[in-house]
C-alpha cells in the first residue's frame, strides 16, 4: 500500500484548494488576513517545496513559527560545543549543527581545524562511537524538540543498561507548547491559528494543544505533512473561524493519539525535568526545555566537563529573531540572497534544510541566484 | 529535523530491533520506544528510532473522505446543469 502517493493527488489538492477559496470568501471582507501558524520547520518545507502559499487566497497568510530546532539553538551553545571539541573532546552530531554560527565560528570550522566531529544520523551510532574510544570522553550535542529528545533520551536509558561510562549529553531541547503560549500573546503577530507539528505531536499527542487552545481561544489543527494533509488541515482552521470555534483538531490521527506516545512521555519524564531555555531570536522562555535529572547527572556534559553555556552574539545585521518569530518574511532581510545563501548562511535560519531563510530561497522563487 | 518516514516493518531481529522497508531499501531500526511491533506494521522513524505507529485503516478511511468530499463536491457542481 503506498500511503504518501495517495496524500499527494494533484486532482484532489486541487479540489481542497477550491474548498478552501469558497470557505474564505464565506468569511467576507476584513481588515486583515487570517493568519496561521504553522509551527513546524517540516512544514515550512513542505509548504514551499509543494506551493501550498500560492494556491491560497489573499486572505490567508501562512506565517512559519520557531519549529526548526536547529535555528532556534543559541550561539552561546555552538560556542560551548566548540571549546569542547577545541579541548580533545570526540562530538557526535546531527549534520544540521555543523554549519550553524556560533559567536564567532561554527563546528565544521573546528572540524577542519583538526576537532574530533562525528556526523550520525541516529543517536544509536553514538554507542559505538564511544565503545571503540574508551579512553576518550564523547559527546553527542542533544538539540532537538520532542520528537528527537525520545529517541535520544532511549539512547541514554541504553547507555546506562549497558554501562557505557565515556559517553554524555550537551542538552539543548525545546519543548513546542511553552513557545505556542508566548506566540500566541504576541500583539504584533495577532495570530488566528495553529497548525500544529506532525511528528512533535506524535510524541506529545493532541491534548498536550489543550491549555494553549483554551487559554488563548485559538484553534489548533495538527496535520501531517503532505500536501493534501497541509490543504486538508487549513481547511479545518477555516471551518473553526467561520463557526467561531476554537478546538484541537487532530487530522493526522492515522499516527498521533490523543495521549502521545505514553512509553516515550514516560521515559522523557524519568530522564528529563523542564527547565528554562534560550531561543535563539526569542530569548529565555520559561519552562520550554528539559534537563537531567539529579540520578541522571553524570550524563550531563554540562555537569561533567563544569562547563558554562554563555549567551554568546549573532551577527547583528541578521534578522533570524524576526524570522523565527514570524515577524518579518525572509526577503525582508538585507542580506536575503546576496550576503547570505545555503551555500554561504550568516544565518541558522539559511543553514537548516527546515530554516525559513532557506525554504524562501529554495522553493519561494525569491532567491536571488548566486 | 523532525523529518519522520512511515516504514512497514520487515521482521523482527533477535536483539529487538526492527528491519523496515522504505522504498525497497532496508533500514534497522530501535524500538525501543514502541510497545509489542510486529512484521507487518506501519512505523514513523525518526533519527532510526519508531516514534509511533501508522494505522493503515485510519490512513485509508482519511483518504476515502477526500474522496467523498470530492464526489459531494461533483455532485453540487453538476445540480445546475442538465
Ligand atoms: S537571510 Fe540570512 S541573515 Fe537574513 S535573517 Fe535569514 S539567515 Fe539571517
Amino acid at each position: 500500500m503506498n500511503f504518501l502517493e495517495a496524500f499527494r493527488d494533484p486532482r484532489m489538492a486541487g479540489m481542497l484548494r477550491d474548498e478552501i477559496h469558497e470557505l474564505a470568501g464565506r468569511r467576507g471582507k476584513r481588515d486583515r488576513p487570517l493568519s496561521i501558524m504553522e509551527v513546524c520547520g517540516t512544514h515550512t518545507m513542505a509548504i514551499s517545496r509543494n506551493g501550498i502559499r500560492s494556491m491560497l487566497p489573499s486572505t490567508i497568510r501562512l506565517i512559519s513559527g520557531p519549529g526548526c530546532p536547529v535555528c532556534v539553538t543559541p550561539p552561546g551553545y555552538i560556542d560551548a560545543a566548540i571549546r569542547l571539541a577545541d579541548s580533545g573532546t570526540h562530538l557526535v552530531t546531527f549534520g544540521d549543527l555543523l554549519n550553524v554560527p556560533g559567536s564567532h565560528s561554527t563546528l565544521a570550522e573546528a572540524r577542519s581545524r583538526g576537532a574530533a566531529i562525528h556526523v550520525v544520523y541516529s543517536p544509536t551510532a553514538a554507542f559505538a562511537i564511544a565503545q571503540e574510544r574508551s579512553g576518550t570522553q564523547v559527546v553527542f550535542l542533544g538539540i532537538g524538540f520532542e520528537t528527537t529528545t525520545a529517541p535520544i533520551a532511549a539512547m541514554v536509558d541504553r547507555a546506562h543498561q549497558i554501562g557505557i561510562h565515556n559517553l554524555s549529553i550537551l542538552t539543548a531541547f525545546k519543548c513546542v507548547p511553552p513557545a505556542l503560549h508566548i506566540l500566541a500573546i504576541d500583539p504584533e503577530l495577532h495570530l488566528d491559528a495553529f497548525l500544529c507539528p506532525a511528528h512533535v505531536s506524535a510524541i506529545i499527542g493532541a491534548e498536550a494543544y489543550e491549555p494553549v487552545c483554551r487559554a488563548h481561544a485559538i484553534p489548533c489543527v495538527i496535520a501531517g505533512f503532505e500536501p493534501l494533509d497541509i490543504l486538508y488541515g487549513i481547511r479545518g482552521i477555516l471551518q473553526q473561524v467561520l463557526h467561531r470555534e476554537a478546538r484541537v483538531d487532530n487530522q493526522y490521527n492515522r499516527v498521533v493519539k490523543p495521549s502521545g506516545n505514553r512509553k516515550a512521555l514516560d521515559l522523557l519524564a524519568r530522564c528529563f525535568q523542564p527547565s528554562d531555555a534560550d531561543w535563539r531570536g526569542i530569548g529565555v522562555l520559561p519552562a520550554s526545555g528539559l534537563t537531567f535529572r539529579e540520578n541522571w547527572s553524570t550524563f550531563d556534559a554540562e555537569r561533567r566537563f563544569d562547563l558554562r553555556v554563555e549567551k554568546g552574539t549573532v551577527n547583528p545585521a541578521c534578522q533570524c529573531g524576526n524570522v523565527l518569530k514570524g515577524k518579518i518574511l525572509p526577503t525582508a532581510c538585507p542580506l536575503f540572497g546576496t550576503a547570505c545563501t545555503p551555500s554561504r548562511p550568516i544565518g541558522p535560519c539559511m543553514v537548516s534544510n527546515e530554516g525559513t531563510c532557506s525554504a524562501y530561497f529554495r522553493y519561494e522563487g525569491k532567491g536571488v541566484p548566486s | 529535523m523532525c523529518l519522520a518516514v512511515p516504514m512497514c516493518v520487515l521482521r523482527i531481529e533477535p536483539d529487538g530491533t526492527a528491519v523496515g522497508d522504505l522504498d525497497g531499501v532496508r533500514h534497522g531500526v530501535d524500538l525501543s520506544l514502541l510497545e509489542s511491533v510486529a512484521a507487518g506494521d506501519y512505523v514513523i522513524v525518526h533519527a532510526g528510532y519508531a516514534i509511533e505507529r501508522l494505522d493503515p485503516a485510519e490512513a485509508q478511511s482519511r483518504i476515502r473522505l477526500f474522496q467523498d468530499l470530492q464526489t459531494s463536491r461533483n455532485a453540487d457542481a453538476g445540480e445546475g446543469n442538465p
